[in-house]
């Protein structure tokens, strides 16, 4: 067929380059453009090149946060994957009581985060706080306030309180695919339970559980809400994660070159993370099939 | 190897059957025997998975008994029965190899490791996948897992049946043919009791000795395909087997006659006086078109005439019995 050619056809694609320059392309650039210049006020810029990123990366204050970022992401995921998986095995396959579970797993994934931030610093207080006061009259020293052990456990205890239900709904969905003919074999090859979880309900929830496990890693690195809410960021720097120290440093400090360089930065390790595990992952899927 | 005994078996699935009809299985007695190749044919839902899930021991029948050598197995669990199954869907253990696939069974019955070497390689060579023993079972194809399927079922050597529920559904048109020689030269070989489920009646009539039809939940006929493509019991056989099916035709029988719309067809034996509805079945590689004016009138699509030939016609008369709520079907005969 003849392509009649018609330059004004350009215009149809015009509102979504508008929308997207808007939206994504030119607050990023901004973000650029604050990372390699410098000001002492008065809207007034000149250009530093790549000071920023050096001093950035040879800060104790981001290798702390790093650090503590990468703990607790660690911490997270090892608690809420097998976790997850563990609630996922012991939910009803079908029925009343696996629609019940279904929507009691899907609620906390249904609470806003400050929210849930708001009810963990309520429910955590020595004062007025069912988990902080019962705790403090068990004899437990318990103050999320002074205590960083005590600030950890909460974050990730209300991090876990949140999410382990979506990697145990991702979880039971691949438990869901699997047919019955494979439980029906597998008793027929006398398996044990062990070896039906190894060798069946595992290879086929690798799927969804790689998703999950992206997920939970990703906004487990870019958490900023819940322990802001809890904690903000203390006691001293105990919970300053990646997130909270950045905006300390852009909206608190006003430090807008070096925020803006720590946020590309911050870009570029989880999109380097996750591209890393990613690819992994699909190699081990590969070799496997061979 | 067993010979297989079903004892006044039925089930339902629910809890609380009230008549004939929330049975998905009607009582049933039938013997299976030791050695015999079965097909069990019928159309889809009319019970021959509940039945063979019963024998393997994944349902627990609602009444009745099973007996494997005469030794009552009806509550025995599937591991105790030593059955093999192979599935409709090829099941393999994704990331195991296909040795460890094959291994799998005796390894959890806690054999020793050269008795288990030795086994795997003799099955290996019998379902001809000696070479692709260390490939992982993902990456096979569908027919390759179906074969792994059934190699570990024949792994153990004391298996009692070896039962197959629709396994070549997902299997390649040119693959299911070999696949079928296969299960028959190991059938031969071996010979284990085997029965097979199918709603395909080529694949029932080329593989069983034996093919025993099923229809709304019970056994309607059990022969050779021989038998039941030349004296079907029941209605049901006569248009099942057979492509196209039996035609079936109203008629009046008088002694050696049958009258059909009128037209008085000439049968091959007289037959006793029959009452209620009477059909014949004739067989369409039975019949021939002639110009006379024996046989049936009739028109086709393109307006020409048929006629049935008398030499084949079977009788059926469907008769109220009295024994039975449901229709009986008899064939008359002298």
């Amino acid at each position: 067929m003849e392509k009649t050619v018609n330059q004004k056809a350009w215009f149809l694609i015009l509102p979504v380059l508008i929308l997207v320059a808007f939206s994504a392309v030119i607050p990023l650039m901004t973000v650029v453009n604050y990372s390699v210049q410098d000001t002492f006020g008065n809207n007034k810029f000149f250009w530093a090149g790549l000071e920023w990123f050096e001093e950035l990366l040879h800060s104790d204050r981001i290798h702390d946060a790093l650090g503590r970022q990468i703990i607790f992401s660690a911490i997270i995921l090892a608690i809420e994957v097998p976790l997850g998986v563990f609630v996922a095995l012991n939910m009803p396959k079908k029925g009343f009581w696996a629609s019940v579970c279904l929507v009691l797993m899907s609620l906390p994934l249904l609470i806003p985060w400050n929210v849930v931030g708001t009810i963990w610093q309520v429910f955590g207080r020595v004062d007025i706080g069912l988990l902080g006061y019962a705790l403090d009259k068990a004899g437990v020293s318990y103050n999320y306030t002074q205590d960083s052990v005590a600030a950890w456990v909460t974050v990730i205890v209300m991090d876990v309180w949140h999410w382990t239900s979506l990697v145990a709904l991702l979880a039971y969905a691949g438990l869901q695919s699997i047919p019955d003919a494979y439980y029906q074999a597998a008793k027929i090859d006398q398996a044990n339970r062990w070896k039906v979880f190894r060798f069946i309900e595992l290879p086929k929830m690798q799927g969804v559980l790689m998703i999950a496990i992206l997920l939970r890693f990703m906004d487990s690195f870019m958490i900023y809400t819940e322990p802001f809410v809890v904690t903000g960021g203390g006691p001293g720097n105990a919970t300053t994660f990646l997130s909270i120290d950045l905006v300390k440093m852009a909206l608190g400090q006003f430090d807008l070159g070096p925020a803006a360089a720590f946020s590309i930065m911050y870009y570029l390790v989880i999109l380097l993370i996750s591209w890393v595990f990613y690819t992994v992952m699909t190699n081990l899927d590969k070799r496997d099939g061979v | 190897m067993a010979k297989i005994t079903l004892d006044n078996l039925a089930h339902s699935y629910l809890p609380n059957p009230m008549g004939e009809d929330d049975y998905a299985l009607k009582a049933l007695n039938h013997v299976w025997a030791d050695g015999e190749a079965y097909a069990l044919l019928g159309a889809s839902g009319c019970g021959k998975s509940t039945l063979l899930n019963i024998i393997s021991g994944l349902l627990h029948p609602s009444q009745g008994r099973i007996l494997f050598n005469d030794h009552d197995v009806t509550n025995a669990p599937t591991a105790q029965r030593n059955i093999a199954q192979v599935f409709q869907f090829p099941v393999v253990y994704d990331t195991m190899t296909v040795r460890d696939n094959l291994a799998f069974p005796l390894r959890n019955r806690g054999a020793e490791a050269t008795y288990i070497a030795d086994r795997v390689q003799k099955i290996a060579r019998m379902i001809g996948m000696e070479t692709e023993l260390d490939k992982k079972a993902r990456g096979l194809t569908a027919d390759a897992k179906q074969k792994i399927s059934l190699g570990r079922g024949m792994v153990r050597e004391d298996v009692n049946a070896l039962l197959f529920d629709e396994p070549l559904t997902v299997i390649d048109p040119h693959m299911k043919w070999e696949l079928r020689t296969q299960l028959k030269s190991l059938h031969h070989e071996f010979g284990h009791t085997m029965i097979y489920v199918t709603h395909d009646q080529t694949e029932a009539l080329t593989f069983a000795d034996k093919v025993v039809v099923m229809y709304d939940g019970g056994v309607v006929q059990v022969g050779t395909p021989q038998e039941l493509f030349e004296r079907p019991a029941h209605t049901f056989v006569g248009y099942f087997i057979g492509s196209p099916g039996m035609n079936l035709l109203d008629a009046r029988v008088n002694g050696n006659m049958a009258v059909i719309d009128g037209a008085e067809i000439p049968l091959g034996a007289g037959y006793k006086p029959v009452s209620g509805k009477v059909q014949i079945g004739v067989r369409p590689e039975f019949t021939h078109l002639t110009n006379g004016n024996d046989g049936l009138e009739s028109k086709c699509a393109g307006s020409r005439t048929w006629a049935a030939t008398k030499s084949c016609a079977r009788i059926f008369s469907e008769m109220k019995s009295t024994s039975s709520p449901k229709k009986a079907l008899k064939l008359a005969q002298i």
